[in-house]
């Protein structure tokens, strides 16, 4: 599961969704792995707006990832455009930001809910949100 | 031909052979991809997008989304969240190496994203399984206000969802459209090959509010 994906979502759980404890969720024991992907300029810039910056500030803090600046970087810093052939060149904070959302991913471990507690497990990737009925 | 609905729920019928055998009947890929490009142009995307697939079995969709503009995915690459029940269709999309992320979940159960995370949804042959209740707590109204309340606040405003479906018939499919409507949606029925044996029913949802896409 990209780091992306973290930063949307929330515990499944009825009771909690009213809860802001219940996002994000926050792993524990978990083992990472890096699955290159091409870059891919127009994503980065749609989903930049979009982010949770202080949640992703959190995790990459619980994940020992070197930290992340106070604020979310701005759309315009993701490249620098060439006059002469009107080529863009993704910044080093473009390329950092690919690397930390979309390349790396969770691939052991669990994800915790701050409100429930609930753990939901992760294996080759895949997490499991099937809820037992009486938790729907 | 019986529908597998009527047989089992989803997670058991789709065990490992019945997975294998669908994912590798090549009918079923080439009505799977027309199906997803169908989708796809109903979407009308027409840049790189997060995309959520419900039922997403074994990354057929999956793989269609990933592509590029230029090898026929309008506005792509995408990137996109996979849903399944079915823990041995997930298995065979990961063989596959697909890049998008998958959850064993049951949309039935709702939609675990917060508010406005996804510019659109699809869905290929799977939510006439949400009409299915096994146990004695859940019920298929239960099961389809859940799904589509989740998915409703789960699409940015101006979002669209497109899910083609097989109804059993035609009280299922103004059950399911109701369902839609109930939770917010903006909603319409397309028939293809309408009245044939090869109809195919697709549920075109938008989200109102529309902001304009940049
Ligand atoms: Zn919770």
């Amino acid at each position: 599961m990209k780091l992306l994906t973290l930063n949307f979502l929330t515990c499944a759980i009825k009771t909690c969704k009213s809860s802001p404890l219940s996002f994000p969720l926050h792993p524990r024991e978990v083992e990472l792995e890096i699955l290159e992907t091409d870059y891919n300029a127009v994503f980065l810039r749609n989903i930049l707006p979009r982010l949770e910056w202080e949640a992703l500030r959190v995790l990459a803090g619980e994940l020992g990832l070197p930290s992340l600046p106070e604020s979310s970087p701005d759309v315009s810093s993701l490249s620098t455009s060439s006059e002469e052939d009107d080529s863009e060149t993704p910044t080093q904070v473009a390329q950092d930001l690919h690397r930390l959302l979309l390349e790396t991913c969770i691939k052991e471990g669990k994800l915790v809910c701050g409100c429930c507690g609930h753990e939901y497990a992760v294996k080759e990737g895949v997490a499991n949100f099937l809820l037992p009925g009486h938790l729907v | 031909m019986s529908r597998p609905e009527d047989i089992l729920p989803p997670d058991l019928f789709y065990n490992d052979t019945e997975s294998r055998k669908y994912t590798t009947s090549s009918r079923i890929q080439t009505i799977q991809s027309s199906m997803t490009h169908r989708a796809l142009s109903l979407l009308s995307l027409t840049s790189p997008s997060l995309i959520l697939d419900i039922g997403c079995g074994s990354g057929l969709s999956g793989e269609i989304l990933s592509a590029s503009a230029s090898e026929g995915t309008p506005g792509g690459p995408h990137v996109w969240i996979g849903f399944d029940i079915s823990s041995s269709m997930l298995g065979i999309a990961l063989e596959k190496e697909v890049e998008g992320d998958l959850f064993l979940a049951d949309a039935g159960q709702g939609v675990p994203f917060r508010a406005g995370t996804f510019d659109a949804a699809i869905s290929i042959s799977a939510i006439q399984w949400l009409c299915n209740a096994e146990t004695s707590e859940e019920s298929p109204a239960g099961r389809l206000s859940r799904f589509f309340n989740g998915l409703y606040a789960s699409l940015r405003r101006g979002g669209r969802a497109v899910c083609q479906f097989y109804p059993k018939n035609d009280v299922q499919k103004k059950m399911i459209s109701a369902a839609a409507i109930k939770a917010g949606f903006g909603a319409g029925l397309l028939e293809d090959d309408e009245g044939t044996k090869n109809a195919k029913t697709y549920l075109v949802l938008t989200v109102g509010g529309g902001d304009v896409r940049g």
